[in-house]
């Protein structure tokens, strides 16, 4: 011991305090702080991309639930020679409508005020909603009513922001007329040509039919394919296969998907294209691993303890596994289904690959009628060239961002108040 | 719709069969006192009923609707109108075909005139076949239910063939994944082995120009070397969008991990993965609305020559940004697997949080970041709508960014949604291009599951 201390070399303690350790200190301090600065900028420039993309969306999608109108003087009397109310009551209402010729009363009341040239300021298909305002209302026709009407669609985008030069001209002409009123039409129609007139109905519908498809096909085979990998199957090669293959279909890009619905749902089993139900079928085949998984883990979580008890007082395996583990593991089970479930809901590629991008301008009445879903809605508005599209596109996304946003919320809220923490 | 009405009844009949079984089965521990002497629950017998009356019916069903179109054309063609169809096989095939979607009511108008005479014979036929199936079909559930309740008796052991059923069934649910996947690999290998009968693999793979033809051109040129595709590909997936992913996501997860108060970390780590949700179609129109063209006039404005609206940066800078909470929640992972010990030593010595984290954790973590970057890779280069929307789908060989490239999703979009013919290679093209696609996510996956499974073992 006394020895070796004898070749330890007399050496001073570090003065802290002299000039160049203090200035390396600081040096490494300041490194420290550009180093955290640099962190928490990564962080702002992520979730400040994320608050830009909103505020566009939101900022362009506002406008889409609105339309530029202008007052129309009708006079029903006169133009239709008296027909009175109780004509467009009841059943036989559209009927007799149809007979009535709106468009043609709509046409005459507009050029009388607007001039020879009047139908142009107008959406073509804006006189639909005087023949919806009689179902609703048939007291009018028997009365001179003005009634607010679309304007065409150049016109609209003039007035909500900028648009082409004539259509400012026509804006600033009429300027003390124009008023802006709810687009109920957005939410109730289909898609169309003309801006004025298009709607998400027909997509969101076509979306519910084809996620009501995926649900009823991925949610009994996630849970039941979950509940045998955790509880039954066998350690060999086999369940390894179809473990790896669930792990490996969960990240396949899901325009593979696309091609394999293309080449087996409507090439080999000759099912409709466009279908909502090749829709569903496809995009179940892509939910399907993701329930899977979190199926899993919520299948684990539940305790060994449950099982022994429920062995213990006589149960059967299966008896076990559905009366026990099941519900206990059913909270997780929902909440990686509906986070599988919005992740299907957005997903546009492989419906494209299927047909789904078809111009469809009834909502589809079953599943194996041409539809379209919202997000291929999306892709195809803001394909077109029209600049009245710009605002529906936003508006549409606005409309699928809500949903999605049901949905997650939905999904965190099942996760707080039913999962059990053993 | 008859199918489906059928299935309902079917269904329905079921319900019916398991209150019977039910009722039956209930009376059973009424005349028997004694432990034991009836086997299983009554709930169990119910099913029991209901399986039989269900099951045989349903798989003669489907056996049903694979035989009965060759029966319904066998009967067709017995008709006297079928006399004068073509003796052509070809020719003959496409008459019978546009006759039976008629009958069907898929197709409203004949182009053939002898389609038009076929179609009579061919609603008779399908209305018959349909009668006798839905028939049979029902007679089977009565006739199979009735046996399954004959059969019921307190010894029955109802439970363990419920049992065993259920368990069939369970073992079919998960093999459904193993079937989609094979399902995946033949169709692509299937439809790619038809293109490569027409065009060399060669070529495909090592051409140089890609403008799909349907007819090859005066030298035998088809226009399909697909390299401008991977290039583009590559381009955007892993150069442009790996190089705004890889920082913001590594630096946002080592702050929120390292320095962050946990309220922050609580808030903003959702925030940030609500990036991961949005979809991709959101995310294609922002590009293509608003970050492309401000690219392009900030890429003329300094003077950069081939800008286009289009741009490979525009999209490659919104994947990245998707592709962000990916990035950073693999990183978050790797980086909490560093085992502690490591950690606080560096910091015993006097090191900064900073010298820490960039000496000791991130090497340690390394493994684990790569393997997480390799399947945002794989993600990306998969990812279709935001390269649809805003990539171009002019193929250049070009490392401009501001430039248009096209990727090989674009393409495989692009080839399936115009006509449609499937016998063309540019059809058959995109099925070639899925495949490689296939094959190159799926090894990046498993070399990225390896890397991060042989990290997370060297420091358990």
């Amino acid at each position: 011991m006394n020895s070796s201390a004898t070749f330890v070399e007399e050496r001073n303690p570090t003065d802290w305090q002299n000039d160049a350790m203090q200035q390396r200190i600081r040096k490494r301090y300041a490194a420290e702080r550009r180093f955290k600065a640099l962190g928490i900028s990564a962080i702002i420039l992520s979730a400040g991309f994320l608050a830009f993309l909103m505020i566009v969306m939101v900022g362009n999608g506002l406008r889409g639930f609105t339309q530029t109108e202008l007052p129309v003087e009708i006079d029903f009397p006169a133009m239709t020679g008296g027909a009175s109310a109780d004509q467009f009551k009841g059943a036989n209402g559209p009927a007799n409508l149809r007979t009535l010729g709106v468009q043609d009363i709509v046409n005459t009341s507009v050029q009388i005020q607007y001039g020879e040239e009047g139908s142009e300021l107008f959406s073509a298909g804006g006189w639909q909603a005087v023949n919806q305002e009689i179902l609703e209302n048939p007291q009018i026709v028997e009365t001179k009513t003005t009634l607010y009407l679309p304007v065409e669609s150049e016109i609209d985008v003039a007035f909500k922001g900028s648009g082409s030069e004539t259509a400012e001209n026509k804006v600033a002409e009429l300027k003390d007329r124009l008023s802006t009123g709810f687009n109920w039409n957005f939410l109730t129609n289909s898609d169309a040509t003309d801006p004025m007139q298009v709607g998400i109905w027909g997509a969101l519908k076509g979306s519910l039919i084809t996620m009501f498809i995926t649900l009823l096909i991925a949610f009994p085979i996630g849970v039941l394919s979950a509940l045998y990998l955790e509880e039954y199957a066998p350690k060999n090669r086999f369940t390894d296969l179809i473990e790896v293959s669930i792990n490996n279909l969960a990240a396949v890009p899901s325009i593979i998907f696309g091609l394999l619905g293309l080449a087996v749902f409507l090439n080999l089993f000759g099912l409709p294209r466009s279908a909502a139900l090749v829709g569903g079928l496809t995009l179940a085949l892509m939910t399907m691993p993701v329930i899977v998984i979190s199926g899993r883990n919520a299948v684990k979580a539940v305790p060994p303890s449950i099982r022994e008890a429920a062995l213990g007082i006589g149960a059967s395996q299966m008896q076990v596994v559905f009366h026990h583990v099941l519900p206990l593991a059913l909270p997780g089970i929902l909440t990686g289904t509906i986070i599988g479930m919005a992740r299907a809901l957005g997903e546009t590629a492989p419906l494209l690959m299927i047909g789904m991008r078809a111009f469809i301008a009834t909502p589809p009445g079953g599943i194996v009628e041409p539809a379209t879903v919202l997000p291929v809605q999306i892709f195809l508005w803001s394909d077109e060239v029209n600049r009245g599209f710009v605002e529906k596109t936003s508006a549409a996304i606005i409309v699928l961002l809500l949903f999605l946003l049901t949905m997650n919320a939905l999904a965190i809220y099942l996760r707080n108040r039913f999962e059990t923490r053993w | 719709m008859t199918g489906s009405i059928l299935f309902m009844l079917i269904i329905v009949l079921g319900g019916i069969a398991w209150f019977f079984g039910r009722v039956k089965a209930s009376r059973f521990s009424a005349d028997n006192k004694k432990r034991g002497a009836v086997h299983s629950l009554p709930n169990y017998h119910g099913w029991y009923v209901a399986l039989w009356a269900i099951g045989p019916a349903l798989l003669f069903l489907m056996i049903w609707n694979m035989a009965s179109p060759a029966l319904i054309t066998d009967a067709a063609l017995t008709s006297p109108a079928a006399e004068q169809l073509p003796r052509d096989p070809f020719a003959r095939g496409a008459i019978l075909a546009e006759a039976r979607s008629i009958a069907s009511g898929q197709q409203v108008q004949a182009f053939n005139p002898l389609s038009q005479s076929m179609v009579e014979p061919y609603r008779t036929a399908i209305s018959y076949y349909r009668t006798l199936g839905m028939v049979a079909a029902l007679l089977l559930v009565f006739a199979c239910g009735a046996f399954g309740w004959l059969r019921l008796k307190p010894e029955l052991r109802a439970r363990t063939k419920i049992e065993r059923v259920t368990m069939l069934l369970l073992l079919f649910a998960s093999l459904i994944a193993t079937i989609t996947t094979i399902g995946i690999f033949v169709s692509l290998i299937f439809e790619s082995a038809r293109f490569f009968s027409m065009v060399s693999p060669i070529d495909f793979l090592f051409g140089t120009e890609w403008n799909p033809k349907a007819v090859a051109g005066p030298r035998g040129e088809t226009g399909f070397g697909a390299i401008p595709l991977f290039w583009g590909t590559v381009f955007i997936g892993a150069i442009i969008a790996m190089i705004v992913a890889i920082p913001l996501g590594l630096m946002s997860a080592i702050y929120l991990t390292q320095y962050a108060p946990p309220n922050f970390r609580a808030w903003m780590k959702p925030i940030l993965e609500v990036l991961a949700g949005v979809p991709t179609v959101v995310y294609g129109y922002f590009a293509a609305l608003t970050v492309a063209p401000a690219l392009r006039d900030f890429a003329v404005s300094i003077g950069i020559s081939g800008a286009s609206s289009e741009s490979a940066l525009a999209a490659g800078v919104v994947m990245g940004i998707m592709i962000i909470p990916f990035v950073s929640s693999m990183a978050d992972d790797s980086i909490a697997a560093v085992p502690s010990a490591m950690r606080d030593g560096s910091l015993a010595m006097g090191a900064t949080k900073s010298e820490t984290i960039k000496k000791v954790l991130i090497p340690a973590a390394l493994p684990g970041v790569v393997g997480g970057v390799l399947l945002a890779v794989s993600r990306a280069i998969g990812e279709t709508m935001i390269v649809v929307m805003a990539a171009g789908l002019a193929a250049n060989m070009t490392a401009n960014p501001f430039s248009s490239v096209t990727t090989v999703t674009t393409q495989i979009v692009k080839l399936l949604t115009g006509d449609q013919e499937f016998d063309s290679p540019k059809t058959l093209a995109a099925f070639a291009l899925g495949l490689v696609l296939f094959i190159v996510t799926l090894l990046l996956n498993l070399i990225a599951l390896r890397v991060v499974k042989k990290y997370r073992e060297a420091y358990e």
